[in-house]
């Protein structure tokens, strides 16, 4: 009963975005965990404001916001948003990829007062900037800190250690 | 603030009322609070960096430092999120010794916050009542799994042994003799006018502005949100129980404690039911690439030395995938955000945690009230430093 509910409600979430949202979706993957849609940055506030206030859809839950970082990718780092509707208990992923020499993203600040923080870790941990910010600085680690630790070029362990490279990962 | 009219006082970090490493720059008029600056991080010990660099079951230990108070709930969060990954089913005995763990946990957790918000008020003696409940509980985490506090309890895919008779018999001692304890708690604190007047009306947000700072757990059903992950998406056969959600209508530290003091109530129910009703079958579920085979026949037979070797060595890939697991913890929805490339390791890992997300709405709670309830309403909201810091 329940998958059923869920399964219609990724087709006509996915409708719901891709009439709104035509040029602006990159990608949309619905056999996720959950519905899952790749934006361009420009239009993230856009998508986002329009997931929350659009009467039919009302995700006014923001579960997380975190960063990732991929160095093969042209578009290398990544803001991964989590909402959530809590009518239906349904949840939505929605990604945004930006270039390591200009990551900057608009903030959801104004519509969350939850992301505060979460975007203050998410740019002390990659560096990500969120424009319009009211307060944008590191969080978690100490302010001199010259580098966002969580990139995927500092290696966890004493880099001068040969017996700890990506292959003994299974990468 | 150059305006001498104001004075800055430091609240923290290591200060007794903050209970825990955090500190808040306060501007006070007075003693009234203008404004309070957070500085957060003091114990932050990169838990998402370590975790891209851990196989996946020693990552449980790194759950356990974020909530402490009720490390089960993490640690089976965790193998849970994994168990996502990997698509395994587990039998309902290990759903059931689930949920009897993690409720204990809760009971634990409720327990130091509500007793703490009585210490932060001026009664001490509540405290020293249920902390010694506390004490069975931790006896019998020690019974199941050698350790007290931080636990690293279970296993992906299940238990590392069944419960031995010893221990249902310490859990049904627990719970006899809990709600002695807890109806005396309650006789101290809850219709209590010097505690009603300190917490009534104290710290108090709003339905709307709460959901809009993602608050989650009893802090948000305090405010009159009936969110619980255990309802909304049951993981672990909770839907196989019944059991009431309570919710508050004002939000501020009163609704917080009557709310934490009636999930205890509804615990001790939940863990009833469990145990009485426990399934036989199997402790642990059939995924010989995470789950550690016998001692016996890791002795004498070759398969299983070579699983345990790799499991051990944690040479065993994960599926590619990303999934998003959430369990109710303590403190709220306690999410495990992981995204697998197939390697040994997860490529990223990010903990969704309840205390880092609700913090934040502090200054908004206790703009314009007087010091001493700042206070209270910090002890009530239950932030505990190890989770806030990750």
């Amino acid at each position: 009963m329940r998958r059923d509910k869920k399964n219609l409600d990724s087709k006509f979430l996915t409708g719901k975005l891709k009439t709104r949202f035509t040029e602006d979706i990159i990608a949309i993957d619905e056999h996720s965990d959950m519905l899952t849609a790749v934006v361009k940055k420009e239009a993230i506030h856009e998508v986002i404001r329009f997931l929350k206030e659009n009467e039919s859809l009302g995700f006014t839950f923001l579960t997380t916001l975190c960063g990732i970082h991929y160095p093969d990718q042209e578009l290398q780092l990544g803001v991964i948003y989590h909402l959530h509707r809590f009518s239906d208990n349904s949840r939505i992923r929605i990604k945004t990829f930006l270039p390591l020499d200009n990551p900057s993203v608009p903030t959801v600040t104004d519509l969350f007062s939850a992301a505060n923080w979460m975007e203050r870790e998410t740019y002390d941990f990659y560096g990500i900037l969120f424009e319009g910010h009211p307060n944008l600085k590191r969080i978690l680690n100490v302010e001199y800190l010259d580098y966002f630790p969580m990139r995927k070029e500092f290696p966890l362990e004493d880099p001068t250690r040969k017996d700890k490279d990506n292959r003994f990962f299974g990468r | 603030m150059s305006d001498n009219r104001y004075t800055t006082l430091n609240l923290g970090p290591t200060h007794p009322a903050t209970h825990g490493i955090f500190q808040n720059v306060l501007t006070l008029d007075g003693e009234r609070i203008i404004d309070t600056e957070q500085t957060i991080g003091y114990i932050h010990r990169a838990f998402e960096k370590i975790a891209e660099r851990r196989p996946y079951y020693q990552i449980t230990t790194l759950t356990d430092r974020m909530n402490y108070c009720s490390s089960p709930i993490n640690n089976i969060g965790w193998h849970m999120a994994v168990e996502k990954l990997l698509g395994v089913k587990t039998t309902k005995r290990i759903d059931y010794m689930r949920i009897i763990l993690m409720e204990l946990a809760r009971i634990t957790d409720h327990l130091i916050c509500n007793s703490v918000i009585g210490v932060d008020s001026g009664a001490l003696t509540g405290f020293i009542y249920v902390f010694q409940e506390r004490e069975k509980v931790y006896e019998i985490y020690e019974l199941l799994c050698g350790a007290r506090l931080t636990t690293n309890v279970g296993r992906i895919g299940g238990f590392e042994r069944d419960f031995s008779p010893e221990v249902i018999t310490k859990i049904y001692e627990f719970l006899d003799h809990l709600p002695k304890v807890l109806r005396q708690f309650e006789k101290l604190l809850l219709r209590n006018r010097i505690f009603m007047d300190r917490t009534i009306n104290v710290g108090p947000i709003s339905a709307e502005r709460a959901m809009n700072y993602g608050f989650t757990g009893p802090n948000l059903r305090a405010a009159g949100v009936d969110y619980d992950v255990r309802v909304t998406s049951p993981y672990s056969s909770y839907d196989d129980f019944d059991f009431a959600i309570p919710v508050g209508t004002q939000g501020d530290t009163y609704d917080r404690f009557c709310v934490r003091q009636e999930e205890v109530w509804q615990s001790l129910k939940l863990i009833r039911n469990a145990l009485d009703n426990l399934p036989e079958g199997k402790y642990f579920a059939d995924v010989p690439e995470f789950y550690l085979p016998p001692k016996e026949e890791v002795y004498n037979k070759m398969e299983a030395l070579i699983w345990h070797f790799k499991i051990v060595m944690g040479e065993i890939g994960a599926p590619v995938g990303e999934i998003y697991h959430s369990v109710e913890a303590g403190n709220g929805e306690l999410g495990f955000y992981l995204v697998s490339d197939g390697g040994r390791t997860p490529y990223r890992l990010h903990f969704r945690r309840p205390c880092f997300i609700y913090y934040q709405a502090l200054p908004e709670m206790i703009r314009g009230g007087v010091l001493s309830d700042a206070i209270l309403t910090m002890s009530s909201m239950n932030v505990i430093a190890g989770e806030l810091d990750g």
